[in-house]
């Protein structure tokens, strides 16, 4: 390719900051994307992608920063629309209850006058043609009754098309991670053609092979910053996986070496295509890493959930669960911190089917002092407590108990950093009397506290690292399909 | 700490408060005359309602979408198949107890067999289940109407200490039910499902067992209302237990349990039944006639539900 003489941007986002309360999801990250080109963005979760892909969308205003189109300061949803951006989200946001052609109406508002309908159809039918030759879609027909491929395919074939105008940048969010191998090539082979033909195209993925192959420039973020922006020719699969690292490196606990006796507490094939069965042994912390989304939360629903019993209260239940979303499936709104803390251990707190008040009372206490929670009565509402504190009273719920292994959910997003450091602490000293922890995490510093990890991808386990193994560009290498292969 | 307890003991002060207001200004336009003779009356009709209210109460604390159709027909089936059984001898009043009990717990399996086998929701599961029951009733009635035995009979309608031997046991039921709902892990776990059957799953809790313990528990109490209604009446009609189905929910909106579930008391159920029966016998006392009596009746429990419901809109 000629670089001699740049050829004219398109978009581009020039030292962006952004942040949520007090995370920074941007800290000054530049993207600009030219024309004629196919920009490959990675990083793994957290990194900032789907922020500075809204902000260029112009879903999202920056806090500090500025938005050009084709050279011009700008911002707006309606703005970047006009100037021909286009963007495939990730989540699917097509309307179920609408045919393909009332979907092509909403997204594109030049679709009309008498006969849309009409046109519509030819237009995503013509296009679905085009980009996926040989599909078995038929266009009339509801979105509801098309399988997640087969909507992914049209709203691609969607945003392709030029009603009034062609669009200039389109942006693929995870394109292909509900196509299958074939589809997958067969858009990619669409997006050489589309940038061939002076378009550009934005493509996020976490297919290596697939940005490498596809993209002309690959620009790589981390912590809301972008770390390396050069030609895709330079990279490889290991270069890749190495800028997404992290440079600093931080110091894990030292784990005792312990060889393994005896049988495993758990050991589960959780799905058919895992290359290990899930097992924890006695006293072992066991992390399950991967992107965010991969299956893991599924996973520990379904250990859960087969260990214990929907009818009959078990006598010593097996497992206990810490839920990562108080919202939905941890905190009881109405209940004091006290109810809230007892509530999985009632059991051993009452004689005779009745709750011994002065016993719950003393858990609650002793719990209250040793994880800190910070209120001066547990009789206060649990809402009265900060998001942190409600996570420990969760945290407390589940040690509570007498069950032998903890599932935790990603229990810590959106936690402290000195309410982690409490209940790492915890944790520890609670695996060396013997309790086993299956944590799922998404972030790195905390899966490298633990003994033994589960990387997933895709709903299966891919690899299994142990001790000194578990590092960072272990995981993101097995996080990431093709990565395997460095 | 303290202050926040009694805040949230309050919402079956509503209730009370507004019962206490409608006796007082009955027995004021009769002059004094009638404050014995109501207070009984009031007691033993409320009675009824308490008894089929404190049911329906465990079901709506459940949560959203839980709910009891199947009281009326199982008031009914109870008392005349136990009215039948009993056949006006003295002897067999215990056996027509058990017998009514032993209705209740069938037709409390068959709602949650419904419920969970087919997936149906509880209103139209329990709905659908009372025609059954309904049908049945028929079936063993015949039309004949039995007079429950004489011992029996003469127990509903009399007094201990001037206070009706039914409120006393309607007095009985709602302490046990207290004691459950409020210090037993029972009450503990259905309280948690209603707030979030999510959350309660993933704490341990046997979904599928307490709902099914609570659907039989709340067609035991509606049967046992039926045996003693039936007793106190004079025998068994087929349409006896029509009034308690609106009466039974009610009675538990009124008395401050929360429609969305999780938060239930049993005192206001004493405080709603009461004033759902003085309501009506002081229009009668002032000689309203039959129309005019219901469009108040339905205003004032609006106006009740609204004082009651301003303070739980914190939620």
């Amino acid at each position: 390719m000629n670089e001699s003489v740049p050829k004219p941007e398109v978009a581009a986002a020039r030292g962006v900051k952004v942040a949520f309360g007090a995370v920074k999801a941007l800290d000054g990250a530049d993207l600009i994307i030219r024309q004629s080109e196919c920009v490959g963005l990675v990083g793994h979760n957290g990194a900032g992608k789907s922020t500075i892909v809204n902000v260029i969308n112009g879903g999202l205003s920056p806090h500090e920063g500025t938005i050009s189109y084709g050279g011009v300061e700008a911002q707006g949803i309606s703005t970047a629309r006009a100037h021909g951006i286009r963007c495939v989200f990730q989540e699917l946001s097509l309307c179920p209850n609408l045919t393909v052609a009332e979907n092509a109406r909403v997204m594109h508002s030049d679709l009309k006058g008498s006969g849309w309908r009409r046109r519509g159809l030819e237009l995503v039918t013509q296009k679905l043609d085009d980009i996926f030759p040989g599909h078995a879609i038929d266009c009339e027909s509801v979105v509801e009754d098309l399988s997640i491929a087969e909507r992914q395919m049209v709203e691609i074939a969607i945003s392709f098309a030029a009603v009034a105008e062609a669009p200039k940048l389109v942006i693929l969010d995870e394109p292909t991670s509900s196509l299958d191998a074939g589809l997958a090539a067969q858009l990619m082979a669409y997006v050489r053609r589309f940038v061939g033909s002076g378009g550009s195209v934005l493509l996020i993925s976490h297919i290596l092979g697939e940005i490498l192959s596809t993209s002309d420039r690959i620009v790589v973020m981390k912590d809301g910053k972008v770390v390396a922006d050069r030609p895709a020719s330079e990279f490889d699969t290991r270069r890749l996986v190495e800028a997404m690292g992290s440079v600093v490196r931080h110091q894990g606990w030292e784990r005792a070496a312990k060889a393994h006796s005896g049988q495993p507490v758990l050991s589960v094939q959780l799905h058919p295509r895992s290359s290990h069965r899930l097992q924890a042994f006695g006293g072992e912390i066991v992390g399950l890493a991967g992107l965010g989304g991969h299956g893991q939360t599924e996973a520990l629903l379904e250990i859960y959930l087969s260990a214990n019993g929907n009818w009959w209260p078990t006598k010593e239940p097996k497992m206990a669960f810490v839920a990562g979303d108080r919202a939905l499936n941890g905190a009881f709104p109405l209940w004091s911190i006290l109810k809230n803390l007892s509530i999985s251990s009632l059991k051993g707190l009452s004689k005779r089917k009745l709750i011994d008040p002065v016993r719950e009372q003393e858990v609650s206490e002793r719990w209250k002092k040793r994880i800190e929670i910070r209120t001066p009565d547990m009789h206060n509402p649990i809402l009265s407590l900060s998001g942190g504190n409600q996570q420990k009273v969760l945290f407390a719920r589940a040690l509570a108990t007498t069950s032998k292994i903890v599932l935790m959910d990603d229990p810590m997003r959106g936690v402290d950093i000195g309410t982690k450091q409490e209940v790492y602490e915890i944790l520890r000293s609670e695996a060396s009397a013997g309790r086993t922890f299956i944590w799922y995490s998404t972030e790195m510093d905390e899966i490298r506290l633990c003994d033994r990890v589960y990387v997933f991808r895709d709903g299966a386990i891919a690899d299994e690292l142990v001790g000194a193994d578990i590092t960072e560009a272990n995981v993101l290498a097995a996080s990431f399909a093709g990565g395997a292969a460095a | 700490m303290n202050g926040m307890r009694t805040l949230g003991a309050k919402p079956w002060i509503w209730s009370f408060a507004a019962a206490v207001i409608v006796w007082v200004t009955t027995v004021w336009f009769t002059g004094g005359s009638s404050a014995v003779g109501l207070s009984q009356a009031t007691l033993t009709f409320a009675a009824f309602s308490i008894i089929v209210g404190v049911g329906q109460m465990f079901v709506i604390t459940l949560g959203p979408g839980n709910i009891d159709l199947s009281v009326p027909a199982t008031m009914t089936l109870s008392g005349t198949v136990a009215l039948k059984v009993m056949d006006v001898q003295d002897s067999m009043i215990l056996v027509g107890l058990l017998l009514a009990i032993f209705v209740g717990i069938a037709i409390g399996m068959g709602n949650y067999a419904l419920i969970k086998l087919l997936r149906i929701p509880p209103i139209i599961a329990t709905l659908s289940m009372s025609f059954i029951v309904q049908s049945f009733a028929i079936w063993t009635n015949r039309g004949l109407r039995i007079k429950p035995p004489e011992m029996l009979s003469s127990f509903a309608t009399s007094y201990t200490f001037g206070i009706p031997n039914v409120a006393l046991i309607a007095l009985l039921i709602s302490v046990l039910a207290w004691v459950l709902l409020e210090k037993s892990v029972y009450g503990r776990r259905i309280s948690a499902i209603g707030q979030s059957s999510f959350a309660a799953r993933m704490a341990g809790i046997p979904i599928d067992g307490t709902r099914f313990v609570t659907y039989v528990l709340c067609s035991v109490l509606a049967a046992l209302c039926g045996y003693l209604l039936a007793s106190f009446s004079g025998g068994a009609a087929l349409n006896m237990g029509a009034e308690y189905l609106l009466m039974s929910i009610a009675v538990v909106v009124i008395g401050g349990t929360a429609v969305a579930g999780g938060n239930s008391n049993v005192p206001g159920i004493w405080g709603a039944s009461l004033f759902m029966f003085l309501v009506v016998s002081m229009l009668n006392t002032y000689g309203f006639g039959a129309g005019v009596r219901l469009i108040l009746t339905g205003l004032i429990i609006i106006a009740v539900i609204l004082a009651a419901g301003g303070r739980k809109a914190l939620r």
